[in-house]
């Protein structure tokens, strides 16, 4: 028998999306996945697994060949610089904006911005495309504090209704991307599984396609 | 620094150890031979040279790529090679200066400033074959069946070939006449096969319907033999030099299918792999486990120009170090454990059974490890008056 498949999805809210779009190409795991600890899980179609990652070791695991096909948001793809990847399909979801975000009311001066992030590269590569010396400072969580307690004057993250900042007296400022979430292929597998992996790109572009015009007529 | 990190390496910088070294050196005397089996004259490059012809043609990935160092004798900025191929290259237009084609094959350490971990890390061994001087397909064939040729003498078996041809994307671009920055956006998103983003930028910025029409289905273009079926309806209407690299890759297909059916071919007409140097046909040979390719190659023609002989050039490399963990054998324990003794004819039959091409190991006084420890099979016995060759006795 052949090695097997190894498709490597992002934990949390793009996993929920993203199952009815693999089951729609016929891949369903054997087991639920949430009642389980395991992180490898068989699934209906033979010979295809799927493991269960934390979003932003997903462009890693495809990368490197581990994983064959992965699932992740723009976002982190943008971040890891995903180079030596394949980005075939747009899967239309979990969308958001990537974003700069201040406290309201105030207008970031000339000098140099102390910006709090998790993307620090994507930041880097923004700010200094503005023309901005920006001094980038890593988070990993909570960014809409940072303003408020005079570590930054500036953050760059994801947006989703806005609500989070607005509860903390702050407002978005510039878009820095449109985030959607991508199906992303392996250079290697692409050539050496062709075979398998382009009639499943097929079917999920199809499911794709197919939940855009349900969303439209309903 | 403690003692506990002394015996650290920088990242990315391995050291190979038995038994793997000598696979890797037994594979690199096979091939070499291989090579010169085929007419290639063996060079070595020098392992550091001066900036500007180190870096000549090609491009800023090879920049940062290049360990830099100052020439204390002039001042002027040395790099470590990081590609040999701009070396050979320089090589064929100016130190050889040969007429006709010319064929030179090399087997170097490189260094590498930034580690890929999936490219062998920081010091890879570059293996690799340069043909200069043919600007035919022929040329690019036989390129491509030593390539094969080396990875079935390295043990590959079920391999993948993905074969594409830059001369198509480079011709649609100078047709299309785009503005330098759009261009960029074009690449970048058909590099990733983000069809839909393609799409979107050619309905943007490509007014011409047929061209757009062709430039969309570029990244659609990628399969196995049947694409180049496809590609020939989808460019029915395109410029001469499409047609004739889609020539080439039939002539190709065609030398492959016949010679090597044992090959899976899968073109792709949207790799774009190189563009800042490769011209022409390229191709990536895959083996099914490694998630990178284990031989690359293609078309250069032009990289001679900057030392004043531009020439027709293709070629191909690996990494030697990656390949030869294709060859899983064990390693097979077939030595001779010899006794301290010191005569009764003992050294001369050492000696001749050196010559015959054994492996013999002679016991050290005091030492305290076995034949078994020195992976040996048999051992030297004096009996009847002789030095007979026995199995150990276990």
């Amino acid at each position: 028998m052949s090695k097997p498949l190894i498709l490597a999805l992002s934990k949390g809210r793009i996993l929920k999306e993203t199952l009815p779009l693999l089951a729609a190409a016929g891949i369903e795991p054997l087991e639920p996945l949430d009642k389980s600890r395991k992180l490898l899980f068989d699934t209906t179609l033979e010979n295809v697994k799927l493991v269960i990652l934390r979003a932003v070791d997903v462009p890693t695991y495809v990368q490197m060949g581990a994983a064959d096909v992965g699932v992740a948001g723009k976002d982190v793809l943008l971040e890891h610089g995903a180079q030596g990847l394949y980005e075939p399909l747009d899967l239309d979801i979990s969308r958001c904006r990537l974003m700069t975000a201040g406290i309201e009311g105030v207008t970031p001066g000339r000098a140099r911005r102390r910006v709090a992030t998790k993307f620090v590269n994507i930041a880097r590569r923004y700010y200094s495309g503005l023309g901005i010396q920006a001094e980038v400072i890593k988070l990993y969580g909570a960014m809409e504090l940072a303003p408020l307690m005079n570590l930054a004057d500036e953050i760059v993250d994801i947006v989703d209704t806005g609500n989070t900042l607005r509860a903390n007296g702050m407002a978005p400022r510039e878009l820095i991307a449109d985030i959607s979430t991508r199906l992303v292929v392996n250079k290697a597998s692409m050539t050496v599984e062709h075979a398998r992996l382009g009639p499943l790109i097929e079917r999920m572009g199809q499911a794709v396609e197919a939940r855009r015009y349900s969303d439209m007529s309903s | 620094m403690t003692i506990a990190d002394r015996w650290l390496l920088p990242d990315g910088m391995d050291e190979v150890l038995p038994p793997q070294a000598l696979r890797m050196e037994s594979l690199r005397r096979g091939l070499m031979d291989l090579y010169y089996r085929w007419g290639y004259d063996l060079v070595m490059p020098p392992p550091v040279e001066f900036l500007d012809s180190l870096l000549t043609g090609a491009g800023t990935d090879l920049d940062l790529q290049t360990f830099k160092l100052t020439d204390q004798l002039t001042g002027r900025l040395m790099g470590a090679s990081a590609d040999v191929t701009p070396q050979v290259a320089r090589m064929d237009a100016h130190s050889l200066r040969r007429q006709g084609p010319v064929r030179l094959c090399y087997c170097a350490h490189v260094l590498r400033a930034r580690a890929d971990e999936h490219q062998g890390g920081r010091s890879p061994v570059q293996a690799g074959l340069e043909l200069f001087g043919h600007a035919g397909i022929e040329a690019d064939i036989e390129i491509v069946k030593l390539a094969l040729a080396s990875l079935s003498f390295a043990g590959a078996n079920d391999v993948h070939l993905a074969i594409g041809h830059i001369g198509i994307y480079r011709a649609l671009a100078e047709e299309a006449r785009l503005e330098d920055d759009v261009e960029s956006l074009i690449f970048e998103a058909l590099e990733r096969k983000a069809v839909s983003e393609v799409d979107a930028l050619i309905e943007q910025y490509i007014e011409d319907v047929s061209l757009a029409a062709m430039f969309k289905q570029l990244p659609r273009l990628h399969g196995s033999v049947e694409v180049l079926e496809r590609a020939r309806k989808v460019f029915a209407n395109g410029s001469p030099a499409i047609i004739e690299a889609l020539d080439q890759l039939t002539s190709l297909q065609n030398v492959l299918s016949a010679a090597h059916d044992d090959v899976t071919l899968y073109f792709d007409l949207a790799e774009l792999r190189g563009y800042q140097y490769h011209t022409g046909l390229v191709f990536a040979a895959y083996v099914p486990g490694y998630g990178q390719a284990l031989v690359k190659g293609g078309r250069y023609d032009d990289t001679g120009r900057a030392f004043g002989r531009p020439r027709p050039a293709t070629g191909c490399s690996m990494d030697l170090k990656q390949l030869a963990t294709l060859c899983q054998r064990a390693p097979s324990h077939d030595g001779i454990w010899a006794p301290t003794d010191d005569d009764n004819g003992l050294s001369q039959r050492i000696h001749a059974l050196r010559d015959a091409g054994e492996r013999v190991v002679q016991q050290l006084p005091g030492q305290s490890t076995d034949a078994l420890a020195h992976f040996c099979d048999r051992q030297l016995i004096h009996r009847d008056g002789a030095w007979q060759v026995e199995p150990l006795a276990n």
